[in-house]
């Protein structure tokens, strides 16, 4: 909680933040950016794949991945896709204009433990979102790292979300990116076509399996035969992680809307490894 | 006099221990060996619980005939409610003078959870110039006639809402609420002997047992004592040999009144993770009408769904909390349509497995309290006993331990 709730507040306390910028990523999809009006909160202390809630007054609340890394701490990033009345409001918002912020909420990924470890960062679609954060924590510190792969699959290449910025960074050398659409509509399309586990035998002969740490965000579907082909690499299944998406509307685990079995995926998740994924029957 | 507290707590202490024993019957040692080693939840501790030892336990005696005037002097200190029957059901009402009061109630219809997570409040307000937060006023609420089970019910919804994140609307509600319970004579439908809820030694501030003429009277917490110090005309401690033998013989006699029971409830945690695939769940899907009554009646139920509201005007509108039930449709549905629970049977797996199952996992308890609500009101006979029922059957059909 350490972005918005400080000394004495209670715990719903929301923070005013205003757009400094906003882009269109795809056709429904828009990248924003925030800056508190408060200076003194530093955007630093989380973890990537932790959430926020976005507050608008007379809309409702909503959940939203944080897309920029707690190494950038100057203002705080979100990628957005329109799908139901909250986004619908917040798309109409302009440069200036204000939210509420409370968060960050549930336990994302702990990149301080994979100090030293090989990544293999998979997204599938929205996935990319989240996964932004791992990939530019990654970019800011790369010496703690070893080699990086990051495998993306989109339904098209109008879907593709950065692809700029993740064609900048495998030409630094920063990953090891290999890009897949599932279908190639517009003939220009100069990467692999296919579904994202089609990428993997580009990498198999190179991922030492018990250095390797799996990262993966995508849609419901796309987890099962992720995992079986990392199971196929002997990934440790305490080492295949995975952020995942269910309704919430309290973040602080009291709204019930997230519990599966007895967990809550806003305060024991989004975050699970393979391992939690055998043992609670529902999570994927 | 002393000594007669001790008596009398150690009284509670063994019929809860011979209860205990009781429970360990063949059947269930045989069950226990057979199932233990699915037992793979560690009995945490909650977070915060406040141990008091029983030994301590202040007890009064209050002539029946000076209740009325109890009542007159507690009503100074805040809002009053108690249960009133009305509509032919009972409920927690304003009480304006002690002959609205009816003690002689098995369960109200929502319990005394309406006062700590109301069904419907507002959190937040907001106009064009800003948002402000919406708490309660420090008015004390009073709320007298808690029956044990329902003391259990806020005593599990403490855990969940006071714990290492505390909701600020339920801790300044719980705050100034006082809790007075009232003894209470099971029916056909309470099962609270079978959860272990049926007595309390914490969670009240008062604690009224009702004897032939005069009332028992536990004090459980500060606020109560200073009730009780308060009322020191009214309450006596001086408690007869008598007084103490007719407690024991009420506590006897009630204890022999219950006719349901939850079968082998202990293990209930390990015979719902069996039972995960069975098709129990969809012959109880199947007859579900997904209306949210259980969750409505239910004293541990909280799920709350966050909605904001603009007045007509536009200008200013509010944010409210509304409690939601996990047996509704789109309870689990995202934005963009897709629904991790889009059937009844997964709903309502959810729903008993939350309750009696995955609760012990976190908390160290289950949260039914036996109250039997769900019992009485569930239009199509699904609730604790019947889904219980359902699955012991299933778990032992080809199994001799069941004999």
């Amino acid at each position: 909680m350490a972005i918005t709730t400080r000394e004495g507040d209670h715990s719903y306390v929301t923070q005013p933040a205003k757009i400094l910028a906003m882009k269109d990523l795809t056709e429904d999809t828009r990248y924003f950016k925030f800056k508190f009006l408060d200076e003194s909160i530093v955007e630093e202390n989380y973890k990537p794949g932790q959430f926020a809630i976005m507050s608008l007054p007379g809309v409702g609340e909503a959940v939203f991945s944080i897309s920029s890394p707690p190494t950038r701490t100057d203002f705080i990033e979100f990628g957005v896709r329109k799908v139901g009345s909250f986004t619908e409001a917040l798309f109409k918002l302009k440069v200036g204009d204000l939210v509420h912020l409370r968060g960050p909420y549930g336990d994302g990924f702990n990149m301080e433990s994979l100090r030293g470890r090989d990544l293999i960062i998979i997204s599938g679609g929205l996935g990319a979102i989240p996964l932004r954060s791992v990939l530019l924590y990654v970019e800011d510190r790369r010496e703690e790292f070893n080699q990086v792969f990051f495998l993306n699959g989109a339904r098209s290449p109008a879907d593709m979300l950065y692809r700029e910025d993740i064609i900048a960074m495998a030409q630094r050398g920063i990953i090891e990116s290999h890009l897949s659409v599932d279908k190639d509509d517009t003939g220009e399309w100069p990467y692999h076509e296919g579904v994202v586990t089609t990428l993997f035998p580009k990498i198999t002969d190179r991922v030492v399996s018990e250095k390797t740490t799996a990262i993966i965000c995508g849609p419901p579907i796309m987890y099962k035969y992720v995992i079986q082909e990392l199971l196929k690499l002997k990934i440790p299944k305490d080492q295949i992680l995975m952020t995942l998406e269910r309704r919430m509307k309290c973040g602080q685990g009291h709204c019930g809307h997230c519990a599966i079995g007895g967990r809550y995926t806003c305060l024991e998740g989004p975050v699970f490894t393979f391992y939690d994924v055998q043992h609670i029957k529902e999570l994927i | 006099m002393c000594q007669k507290f001790t008596q009398i707590s150690t009284f509670l202490k063994i019929l809860q221990i011979s209860k205990i024993l009781e429970l360990n019957s063949k059947l269930l040692y045989c069950i226990s060996l057979k199932f233990s080693i699915f037992r793979r939840y560690p009995y945490r501790l909650p977070y915060k619980y406040n141990f008091k030892n029983s030994l301590d336990m202040k007890t009064y005696k209050m002539s029946k005939d000076r209740f009325p005037e109890f009542i007159e002097k507690i009503k100074t200190k805040g809002q009053l409610y108690g249960p009133v029957k009305g509509n032919g059901k009972y409920s927690f009402e304003e009480i304006e003078k002690f002959e609205d009061l009816d003690f002689d109630y098995q369960r109200t219809v929502i319990g005394p959870k309406k006062f700590l997570t109301p069904p419907r409040y507002q959190t937040l307000r907001y106009d064009k110039s800003g948002q402000t937060d919406v708490f309660v006023s420090d008015e004390t609420q009073i709320v007298i006639g808690v029956h044990p089970c329902d003391i259990h019910g806020i005593k599990i919804l403490d855990r969940l809402f006071l714990g290492n994140i505390k909701d600020p609307y339920y801790e300044k509600r719980r705050n100034n609420l006082i809790i007075i319970g009232h003894s209470c004579l099971p029916d056909e439908n309470c099962i609270c002997q079978s959860t272990g809820t049926d007595m309390v030694e914490d969670g009240f501030d008062l604690f009224f047992t009702e004897l032939a003429d005069h009332y028992l009277v536990w004090v459980g917490s500060d606020k109560g004592l200073s009730i009780a110090i308060e009322n020191e005309d009214i309450l006596t401690e001086e408690i007869s040999e008598e007084e103490i033998q007719e407690y024991v013989r009420w506590q006897q006699k009630r204890s022999e009144m219950f006719k349901s029971e939850i079968p082998s409830f202990k293990y209930l945690a390990d015979i719902i993770h069996l039972n995960y695939d069975s098709k129990v769940w969809d012959q109880f899907g199947e007859k579900c009408l997904s209306c949210g009554t259980c969750s409505l009646v239910c004293p541990t139920c909280n799920c709350f769904n966050v909605e904001d509201r603009i007045s007509m005007n536009t200008e200013d509108g509010f944010r409210e909390r509304i409690l939601d039930s996990c047996t509704l449709p789109c309870y689990s549905m995202v934005a963009g349509g897709h629904d991790f629970r889009p059937d009844r049977t997964s709903r309502l797996k959810l729903y008993y497995t939350h309750k009696l199952k995955e609760y012990i996992g976190r908390w160290g308890q289950p949260s039914c309290v036996g109250c039997g609500r769900c019992v009485t009101y569930c239009p199509v006979d699904i609730n604790v006993i019947t889904v219980s029922k359902a699955l012991y059957e299933e778990v032992c059909e080809n199994q001799e331990v069941c004999e």
